[in-house]
């Protein structure tokens, strides 16, 4: 679960990992009531969980009041990457004086956290890693520890500040993020940049990454209480116990397990198709959870076909079918719908689909039949205008 | 010979008494499988699927001789299982729980020491969590594979995907093509063995001749079996990579791609793959007919199979 930056503010202000101060404001109102606590210059962030929001415009600097309502109002109208910008976070302006980067995150061949320093923060790290290989530290840290403090020589020393309050707080920093890391199941935090401010000197975060390890919310709450908020769909297949993400085509694409859902994505878009969402009933669905998915996944306005792509192995393919048919009972969606079964009872659950003769329905074997039959259904069939 | 599990394996199960254990205990059981004990603290001296249920592994171990166990248990008690496991002297677990922290695991990796040495000489070895088991068709299934799709051969398989193993083991027996042991290493960013460890294994295997692995995107598991392969095997190596189409969906940051050296994309693990002489499947349906090829050349080193 990502955070949003002023979430993982939040989670440093209280971890006692020093930020500057700020407001959310989803109004321009609400704008102008943060900037009377702190007064100006103010930094305008958009909030929002994707990259390239500097890029994009997302970020203003706003050192006079009336400046500050031509600043807010486009960032609040703005998308950035398909995902609207809700509110901003007005936060004091503040004189920066280094940049430095830091980041705790998974290395899945160590198979434990591993900490990046880089004295070059404030930049796409990505690319200081390609030019720069020597500003960039890698430290292991190990699960099993709460300890830190053999690196934090190595990141003094790096970041060179030059002074030893600094150095200390600097320290002190990277010690409470990976305590945070640790403690809230945390599967990445990252800090670019950390700066060095001005009047009075000190260290603070001035962006925050966080995501959360999923798996571990259910020992989180403060945190899954959290969650950011999702669109309809997402939240209704959350409730239902699929795996749902939108994508840009128009093939409803309903399978189970990731990797033959992954591999039926590829075979359409090789077919010279593209699917509309990434939708995984998991293992043993039940009719009921196959009806719910369906619904789901017809519910966009862009599906012009649906395939259901099903390999069963706990999964019971005639309980696939009546799932198929119940959802054909009770739907006003009328889509061309092909599917494809195989493996446990798939001689029933393709006999139950025959027999129920629903017109519209295509039943095939193999799954390239059914992504190409697919494929040709949606190109063929205008979809509603989004 | 097989990898992992064969007949003569006798199998504990962790959860058996619960409603997944129990399920899977009698698919097991009906696949052949030598299962001999439940694992279910609180519940020792209750019966299940007519086998003695314990509190602990290390009583089911002394009383039935088990030296396998098969996880089922709720993700939140799955690392005290392990522990257990491992504490009980069972050469191997399969961890088949899915939504375990990867704090938890990674815990567990440090704990056990799971990754010292080679995968031969480890006292304890974990497969899994969030898999689908590990199966050696015709003598012994762990796991929740069924059992059905699977016939005996000299094909190994090695997947990070459930389904997909299906649909690849079910494709090979449809055209005669029978597996050795099929082993599905989950899906989870940290877990026990991998891609290396089974490639490893299988070519010390003198049942395997063949081995298909199937990778997904994320990480970069398949870009360092490509240069194990590479340097390591003698047997011919098939893959098949899913996630072509995947869009960059939950990006771990900058962070993650830095660590790995790699994008994790799947064009760039089967060009890794392919420049290590390994074919790499564009459907699942087109591997059962690149390990035809494979068997009928030989190793990509050209050198001998089985010696």
């Amino acid at each position: 679960m990502d955070l949003f930056e002023y979430q993982g503010k939040e989670l440093f202000a209280a971890a006692g990992i020093d930020v500057l101060r700020s407001r959310l404001a989803r109004t321009e109102a609400e704008a102008v009531r943060a900037t009377e606590e702190f007064g100006y210059p103010v930094a305008v962030k958009a909030q929002v969980l994707t990259g390239g929001r500097g890029k994009a415009g997302g970020v203003r600097l706003v050192s006079r009041p009336e400046e500050l309502p031509e600043a807010v109002a486009p960032i609040l109208r703005m998308t950035i990457k398909d995902k609207p910008v809700r509110a901003v976070l007005v936060e004091e302006g503040a004189t920066v004086l280094r940049e430095l980067y830091v980041a705790i995150t998974l290395d899945r061949h160590a198979k434990s956290p591993v900490l990046i320093f880089s004295r070059r923060g404030g930049v796409d790290i990505e690319q200081v890693a390609a030019d720069d290989p020597g500003a960039l530290l890698r430290l292991p840290l190990s699960a099993a520890s709460a300890e830190c403090r053999e690196h934090c020589d190595s990141i003094a020393a790096a970041a060179a500040l030059g002074d030893a309050t600094l150095e200390a707080a600097l320290v002190r920093t990277v010690e409470r993020l990976w305590t945070l890391y640790r403690e809230r199941d945390l599967s990445l935090v990252e800090v670019n940049p950390l700066a060095v401010v001005d009047a009075p000197v000190r260290i603070v975060a001035l962006d925050a990454k966080v995501v959360v390890d999923d798996n571990a919310l259910y020992r989180q709450p403060e945190l899954a209480a959290r969650r950011p908020d999702e669109d309809e769909r997402e939240r209704a297949a959350r409730e239902a116990g699929v795996t749902y993400l939108t994508l840009d085509g128009t093939v409803g694409v309903l399978g189970n397990g990731a990797g033959l859902v992954m591999s039926t994505l590829d075979m359409i878009g090789a077919a010279g198709g593209a699917a509309a969402d990434f939708c995984d009933v998991g293992g043993g669905a039940r009719a009921q959870r196959i009806a719910a998915a369906l619904d789901i996944i017809a519910s966009d306005r862009r599906v012009r076909s649906l395939l259901v792509n099903i390999f069963g192995g706990i999964t019971r393919c005639d309980e696939v079918a009546a799932g198929i048919l119940a959802w054909r009972e009770h739907t006003s969606v009328d889509l061309p719908l092909v599917v494809r079964l195989d493996g446990n009872n798939a001689a029933d659950g393709l006999a139950m689909l025959e027999r129920a003769g629903c017109a519209g329905l295509t039943v095939t074997q193999s799954a390239r039949e059914a992504v190409d039959a697919a494929v040709t259904a949606a190109a063929g069939k205008k979809g509603d205008p989004a | 010979m097989s990898i992992l599990v064969n007949g003569s394996s006798r199998v504990v199960v962790q959860g058996m008494t619960g409603r997944e254990g129990s399920f899977h205990t009698e698919r097991m059981l009906a696949a052949g499988t030598k299962v001999v004990a439940g694992v279910t603290p609180g519940k020792g001296g209750e019966t299940v699927c007519g086998l003695p249920v314990f509190d602990t592994v290390v009583e089911a171990v002394a009383a039935t001789g088990a030296d396998v166990s098969v996880i089922f248990v709720p993700a939140r008690f799955a690392k005290t299982a392990v522990l257990q496991a491992a504490e009980g002297g069972v050469r191997l677990a399969v961890l088949i729980t899915e939504g375990i922290p990867v704090r938890d695991m990674s815990e567990l990796v440090s704990e056990l020491g799971l990754d010292d040495g080679p995968v031969s000489e480890r006292p304890f070895v974990l497969v899994g969590p969030n898999c689908p088991g590990v199966v050696t068709p015709g003598e012994c299934n762990v796991g929740i594979m069924a059992a059905t799709l699977f016939s005996p051969g000299n094909v190994g398989i090695v997947s990070r995907s459930g389904t997909l193993t299906y649909e690849i083991a079910m494709g090979l027996t449809r055209v005669g093509l029978g597996q050795s042991t099929c082993v599905g290493v989950g899906g989870d960013p940290v877990h026990g063995i991998g891609f290396l460890e089974c490639l490893e294994l299988f070519e010390a295997d003198p049942m395997t001749a063949a081995i298909v692995l199937v990778g997904e995107i994320g990480g970069d598991d398949e870009e360092r079996a490509a240069e194990y392969a590479a340097t390591h095997l003698t047997k011919p190596v098939v893959a098949y990579i899913a996630g072509f189409t995947a869009p960059p969906g939950k990006r771990m940051g900058h962070a993650g791609a830095i660590i790995s050296g790699s994008s994790g994309t799947a064009t760039a693990k089967a060009a890794a793959l392919e420049a290590a002489g390994i074919p790499v499947a564009r459907r699942p349906d087109e591997t059962p007919r690149l390990v035809a090829e494979a068997l009928a050349e030989g190793g990509h080193h050209g050198a001998e199979i089985g010696r």
